[in-house]
This record gives C-alpha cells, sequence and structure tokens, in this order.
C-alpha cells in the first residue's frame, strides 16, 4: 500500500514536473492569463498524458510483434482470425477513455459560452485588414478606435532587422482592466475573419452580417497577442490583435485620457 | 478453389483494341483505365507537389521573399484542392479498377464506357484549374474550402476552379456508381458480401459515401456561383442569406470526403498486413463493421471544422461526443491490424514497411484528431498549424503512404516485372524520416501560435518553419526515386511470378498469371 502511494507521488509529480516545463516553452501553448486557457492547457496535457500511454501500449504490443514474430527468426504463424472477447474489451476501453476526456471538456464548454453579466463589453469589428474597436459598455463606454499593423514595411521586406514582435505590433492596443470579465462581441465589415489571443483563450470567428460573442478575464497586466485566424485575403497574416491588459486605476486613467483626446478631435473637427 | 486457366482466355482477346494514342482514349478495359487514372494522380501530384515546394520556400524564413502574399495564398489553394480532387481520390478510383474486378472474379468493371468517360474529364478538370493561374486576378485564393465572402471576392479563377470541381464531381459520381455496380452484381459465385476482400469492402462502403456527397459539393459550389454572377443571396447576409451556411454545408460534404480519401487506405492495408503476416486477418467481420460505422458516423460530425465559427453549446456538445466516438471504430482497425501481425511469420518487404509506416503515422494523427475534437482544446489549434500537421499526418503518412504500398504490392501483378527492393526500401526510409522532419515540428508551430494560410510569420517561429522546409524539400525530391522505380520495373524490372507474395491469398494471385490478362476473368472461378 505504502510503495503505491509512493509510486503514484513520483507519477504526479514528474506529470507536475514535466507539464511546468512545458509552460512558456515554443514547445506548447502559451502560459494561460486567463481561467478558460488554463483550463485548455491542463486538459491539453492531460490528453497527452493519456495518448502517450495508449501509444506505448499499442505499438509496445506490435514492436514486440515485429521484432519476434519474423519468418528470418522461423517464427510460424499461427492461424486464430477472431475472438469476441477481446474484440469487446477493445471497444469498450477506448469509450470509457473517451468519457474521461469528454467530462472536464464538457464543464469547460459551458463556462466558454457563458457570456452573461460582464463588467465590461467591446465590440471587435474585423475589416481587410486590420480590425476596429469599440467599447459599448462599462468604463471606457464610447472608446472607438481602430488597430493596425505596426511593423514597418522595411522589416518585411528585410532592410531593416525585424524586432521581437515583427508582424505582432499594432498602433492601437485594445486595453482591458484586470480582472474583469471583459465580454467581446465580434463581427466583420468584408469577410470572415477570426479574432484570436492565445493567452486569453479565446477564439472566435468575426462574421459579417451577424453577431458572435466570447469573454474572458484577464489573470494580470501585460500584453498579449494574437492574430487573425480565418484567411481574409491577401494582408491576413498582417492583422494582428494585442491586448493590454492594465491595473484598475491605470485603466481608468487610459480610459479618461482616450475619451479627452476623442472629444478633442471631434471638437477639432467642429471648429474646422 | 477451382483452378481457371485465366491467361489462356485473356490473352486470345488481345488483338481486339487499337494501339498507339486511340487505345488509351477509346479504352473501354478497366486495367488500361485503372493506369490512367493512376498515372493522371501521379502527375498531378507532381504539379501539387510542386506548389508545396513553393510554399515552403516562402516560409523557409521570415519576410517575403519569393511569393507575393497574394501569390502564397494561391499556391496554398491550389495545393489543397490538387492534391485532394487530383491526387488522392483518383489514385485511389485507379486502384478500384485495376483491382476490384481481379478480386471479385468479374471480366471487367459493369459500366466501361461510363468508365472511360469518367477518366477522360479528369484532364479537362485539370486542365481548368491549373490555367486558372495565368487568367486575370489569378487562381482562386481563397483556400480549399473556398469560404465565401472572401471566395465571392475572388476573380475569373473562382469560376474555373467552380467549374472544375463539378466536374470532377461528375467524374466522382460516374466512377462510384460504376464500383457499387461492379461490386453488387458482378462478384463471382459463391462470394458472398462477407467473403469479399477488405479492400472491396472498404471501396463499397467508400463510393457510396461519395454517391451520397459528391451533389451535395455541386449544390454548394453552384450556389457560390450563382451569389457571384446571378444576384443570388445565399450567402450574403446584406441579402438575407448566411456566410456560415456554406460553411455547414461544405462541410456536410467535407467531412465525410476525409473518409473517402482514408476507408480505401484502410483496405490496401487490410491486404497487405495479412500477406506479409502470413496470417489471415484479424477480426474481418469487426472491421467491416468498423468500415460501416465510421462510414455513417462521418456523415454526423461536419460541424467539427466550425467550432469558431460560432454555435449553441448543445451543439459543440453534439459534434465534440459524436466526432469522438469516431476514434472507437478508427482503434479497433488499429488493434485489429496490431492483432494479425501478432504470431505471425513477418517478412518486411516494401509494402509490408509502407503498411506499417502508415498504422504507426496514422495513429499519430489519430491522437491529434481526438485532440482537435476536444472544443476547447480546438478553439486554441483551429487554423493554426497544428492542424495542418494533423490532417496531413492523415493524409500523407495515411492515405499517401497506403497508396505507395498498394502500388509496390500490386506492381508485379500489374506488369508482370519486380520492382528493385533495395530502391523501394529507400523509398520507405527516406519518405518516413523526411515526412516526420517536415510535419512533426509544425505541431509545435500551431501549439505556439502559428496561423495557417499566412506567407510570412514572428520570428519566434523561424527555426521549426527552416526544419520544416528542409524536411519538405527532402520528401519532394524522394518521390523522384518513387517514379523512377516504377519506371525502372516496367523497363527492365526482374520476371515476376504468378503469386509474387507467398501470403498472398486473394483471386488476383492465386487465380490469374503474371502479368494480369487484359480481361481478367471471362469464366468467373468458383469460390467454395
Amino acid at each position: 500500500m505504502r510503495s503505491k502511494s509512493v509510486v503514484t507521488l513520483a507519477g504526479v509529480s514528474a506529470l507536475a514536473l514535466y507539464s511546468s516545463m512545458a509552460i512558456g516553452s515554443k514547445y506548447n501553448l502559451p502560459e494561460p492569463q486567463s481561467i478558460i486557457a488554463k483550463d485548455i492547457y491542463d486538459q491539453h496535457m492531460m490528453l497527452l498524458w493519456i495518448c502517450l500511454v495508449i501509444f506505448i501500449g499499442v505499438f509496445g504490443v506490435m514492436f514486440y510483434s515485429l521484432l519476434k514474430h519474423r519468418k528470418s527468426l522461423g517464427y510460424k504463424a499461427a492461424n486464430f482470425h477472431h475472438s469476441t472477447t477481446v474484440e469487446i474489451i477493445w471497444t469498450v476501453i477506448p469509450c470509457i477513455i473517451l468519457l474521461l476526456m469528454a467530462w472536464p471538456a464538457t464543464k469547460t464548454i459551458i463556462a466558454m459560452k457563458d457570456t452573461s453579466s460582464p463588467d465590461m463589453t467591446i465590440k471587435a469589428t474585423g475589416y481587410q485588414w486590420m480590425w476596429g474597436y469599440d467599447y459599448l459598455q462599462g468604463e471606457g463606454e464610447g472608446i472607438s478606435f481602430f488597430s493596425k499593423l505596426s511593423t514597418p514595411r522595411a522589416q518585411i521586406d528585410g532592410k531593416e532587422p525585424r524586432g521581437e514582435n515583427y508582424l505582432l505590433e499594432v498602433d492601437n492596443h485594445v486595453v482591458v482592466p484586470v480582472g474583469k470579465k471583459v465580454r467581446i462581441i465580434i463581427t466583420a465589415n468584408d469577410v470572415i475573419h477570426a479574432w484570436w489571443v492565445p493567452a486569453l483563450g479565446v477564439k472566435q470567428d468575426a462574421i459579417p452580417g451577424f453577431i458572435r460573442d466570447s469573454w474572458f478575464t484577464a489573470d494580470k497586466p501585460g500584453i498579449y497577442r494574437g492574430q487573425c485566424a480565418e484567411l481574409c485575403g491577401k494582408d491576413h497574416g498582417y492583422m494582428p490583435i494585442v491586448v493590454e491588459v492594465m491595473e484598475a486605476d491605470e485603466y481608468s486613467k487610459w480610459a479618461e485620457a482616450r475619451k479627452a483626446s476623442a472629444v478633442k478631435t471631434s471638437m477639432h473637427i467642429e471648429k474646422q | 478453389m477451382a483452378a481457371v486457366h485465366g491467361d489462356v482466355h485473356g490473352h486470345e482477346h488481345d488483338e481486339h483494341h487499337p494501339s498507339g494514342m486511340m487505345r488509351w482514349i477509346t479504352t473501354t478495359n478497366h486495367k488500361d483505365i485503372g493506369s490512367m487514372y493512376l498515372w493522371f494522380s501521379f502527375a498531378m501530384f507532381m504539379v501539387g507537389g510542386t506548389l508545396a515546394m513553393g510554399i515552403r520556400a516562402e516560409l523557409f524564413q521570415p519576410g517575403i521573399q519569393i511569393l507575393e502574399p497574394e501569390l502564397f495564398n494561391q499556391f496554398t489553394t491550389l495545393h489543397g484542392l490538387i492534391m485532394v480532387f487530383g491526387a488522392i481520390m483518383p489514385a485511389f478510383v485507379g486502384f478500384a479498377n485495376w483491382q476490384v474486378p481481379m478480386m471479385i472474379g468479374a471480366p471487367d468493371m459493369a459500366f466501361a464506357r461510363m468508365n472511360n468517360w469518367s477518366f477522360w474529364l479528369l484532364p479537362v478538370a485539370a486542365t481548368l484549374l491549373i490555367s486558372s493561374f495565368f487568367v486575370p486576378g489569378g487562381a482562386a485564393a481563397g483556400g480549399w474550402t473556398f469560404y465565401p465572402p472572401l471566395s465571392t471576392q475572388g476573380g475569373l479563377g473562382v469560376d474555373l476552379m467552380i467549374f472544375s470541381v463539378h466536374i470532377l464531381g461528375a467524374s466522382s459520381i460516374m466512377g462510384s456508381i460504376n464500383i457499387i455496380t461492379t461490386i453488387l452484381n458482378m462478384r463471382a459465385p459463391g462470394m458472398t458480401l462477407m467473403k469479399m476482400p477488405m479492400f472491396v469492402w472498404t471501396w463499397l462502403i467508400t463510393a457510396y459515401l461519395l454517391v451520397l456527397v459528391m451533389p451535395v459539393l455541386a449544390g454548394v459550389v453552384t450556389m457560390l456561383l450563382t451569389d457571384r454572377h446571378f444576384g443570388t443571396s445565399f450567402f450574403n447576409a446584406a441579402g438575407g442569406g448566411d456566410p456560415v451556411m456554406f460553411q455547414h454545408i461544405f462541410w456536410f460534404f467535407g467531412h465525410p470526403e476525409v473518409y473517402i480519401m482514408i476507408l480505401p487506405a484502410f483496405g490496401i492495408v487490410s491486404e497487405i498486413i495479412p500477406t506479409f503476416s502470413r496470417k489471415p486477418l484479424f477480426g474481418y467481420s469487426s472491421m467491416v463493421y468498423a468500415t460501416a460505422s465510421i462510414a455513417i458516423l462521418s456523415c454526423v460530425v461536419w460541424a467539427h471544422h466550425m467550432f469558431t465559427a460560432g454555435m449553441p453549446t448543445v451543439g459543440q456538445l453534439f459534434f465534440m461526443y459524436a466526432t469522438m466516438l469516431i476514434a472507437v471504430p478508427t482503434g479497433v482497425k488499429v488493434f485489429n491490424w496490431t492483432a494479425t501481425m501478432w504470431r505471425g511469420s513477418m517478412t518486411f518487404e516494401t509494402p509490408m514497411l509502407f503498411a506499417i509506416g502508415f498504422i504507426f503515422l496514422f495513429v499519430v494523427g489519430g491522437f491529434s484528431g481526438v485532440i482537435c475534437a476536444i472544443v476547447p482544446i480546438d478553439i486554441q489549434v483551429q487554423d493554426t498549424y497544428y492542424v495542418i500537421a494533423h490532417f496531413h499526418y492523415v493524409l500523407v503518412s495515411g492515405a499517401l503512404f497506403a497508396l505507395f504500398a498498394g502500388v509496390y504490392y500490386w506492381l508485379p501483378k500489374w506488369t508482370g516485372r519486380m520492382y528493385n527492393e533495395t530502391l523501394g526500401k529507400a523509398h520507405f526510409w527516406l519518405s518516413m524520416i523526411f515526412f516526420n522532419v517536415t510535419f512533426f515540428v509544425q505541431h509545435f508551430l500551431g501549439l505556439a501560435g502559428m496561423p495557417r494560410r499566412i506567407p510570412d510569420y514572428n520570428i519566434q517561429f523561424a527555426d521549426f518553419n527552416m526544419v520544416s522546409s528542409i524536411g519538405a524539400f527532402g520528401f519532394g525530391l524522394t518521390q523522384l526515386l518513387f517514379f523512377y522505380i516504377v519506371i525502372n520495373c516496367i523497363r527492365s524490372g526482374e520476371k515476376a511470378s504468378q503469386k509474387q507474395w507467398d501470403g498472398a491469398t486473394t483471386l488476383e494471385w492465386t487465380h490469374l498469371p503474371t502479368p494480369a490478362p487484359y480481361h481478367s476473368f471471362e469464366k468467373p472461378p468458383i469460390i467454395k
């Protein structure tokens, strides 16, 4: 009994070690920054382990057979060709494994779909080839701007060295406060685009003429980058998404400044 | 089984057909047509492969070097269309043409003239598709799935693509009706359905899937055509339509299509594994039921391609559960193949190597398939390189490897000559290594966040893209070796015997001489 629990403990800690090593590496999903992204990350790791165990089981048997049951070793072929018991077993076991996989996924899907009672609502509109944002509800209501790729053309053409955020930088970040439930309403103006920020676990197609929504609550301040994930024509690769998460008071200052400059601009236009 | 002197009956008719070009244009012979299907698909494989080389060359390093973004999109679109409709599908029809009559003890296909027609439509469709590169505006650039409204924006190239898809669809429907009729009506006496070879079974089920879904594809491209030119608004929200409806209809075709490309591959592998294990296929009837279940399930999972398009929670749950369920019959197949090998007396000629390579890598593609089926994970990996890696594991190391296995397996019967075994093995090992170099790293790219269909990328993706490109060039070059092996076999291979593989049990090996006579069975063999 004791040795069993030691083995279990060793297994769990090894699993935890490998999982933590994978976080932030370029071999895996980006480090999750929201509860949904965390769920996705964990489920992906769980599935990888299950797949690994099945892989070792199936190919362990197959490779043993490949090594031992060779004509060149003088192995004589048996002549069995079915076994109902065995066939039932290997139909039922996968069903059970699938149920184990489906259970957490179902819970996450239900959570992902729950866009009710948000703290703030932002509309994201896909254009060929940039994003437009309108703050519809909550603190910062009324803010509206476009967000375009800011990587200089010279970098794309290779005339300048490429920066760290090459093709993942924009002129205007979508700024949101930390720890607040942000509902994103997504649509498009021309063709289908997709709004995707991996670290926040959000990807939703932007469909012209229709409205879809999703949500996230960012865990900590930072800048999170994503890209359009649905082929939308020539510059599909050049319409990134940058979300900047700020502390609540910083966000308030940003929203005030944004609103003030928006008012100034509109007054300026009226004067002319 | 009663012996049949197929060679005596076969050869006396050889002189009845015209020679030269007219032989190939007017032929109604299943072997001639099968050969043409196979050569056509190889030519398309080379064209699609060249496009892939262009894509990988552009992605070799960040920045735009070779292909401007618009041309890059044309390359990815046509690579997909040509490989799916021009290379993989016709190759399997070529196998069906050659093998189905021989394996069920029939003289030829049921509708010989329609067989000719369904082949000769293909070069027309391929010409339309490839020539679209040279029309104003260039080829279609909206991806092989050509989602509107993007595909509504395209130029003449999109129209050429639509007509090409129509013609390819007509060809496929004719081909499948022919295969269904042949299998159901022309089996040798005593060959009940449950005594048919697995390859014939898988093609029978595939043909039904084709007849079911190709008209749906024809419908959806017609709707796209009328949206583009005749003022309808099926997929235009401004006119009361819905772009997502296109995706539903397209994928109702598109998902069974995936199984159309893999079920005959299962069939080929199910012939090869028992032959080289010298042991009957384990669980024949469960194999048949598994194939049928996969086909039925494949018709109710289409929306798993659309988890990010937005659908009700219940919809996502249903399509997730249904998709996961496919893993069960697919698993049964893999277990059955393993059990067939277990305690066999195995040898590892090239067909067997490709068949084992198929199982090994197809399972990897199956695992990533289950991972993609889980909606929350799919939200992250959909439309990324992870998905690219996933479907190349099932289509290249799945369908294509099975096709290679099948060519090496039946080449002696078709040509009467043996291929060079050493070169064949080299072809396998090079393909195996370069395939994994190309596509395994793409899993990492996708997880790290590289979207698909982009000509340029952030520097964090640079090293894996370079590795992938090097692998792709190697894989492309390796296929020239395959071409050489086949030509070399036809021209100067050693003579093959009637039963070149001692473990083979199907009719073409047991009852027909090598090379197979022009008309397979003039008198049907009796199956006890």
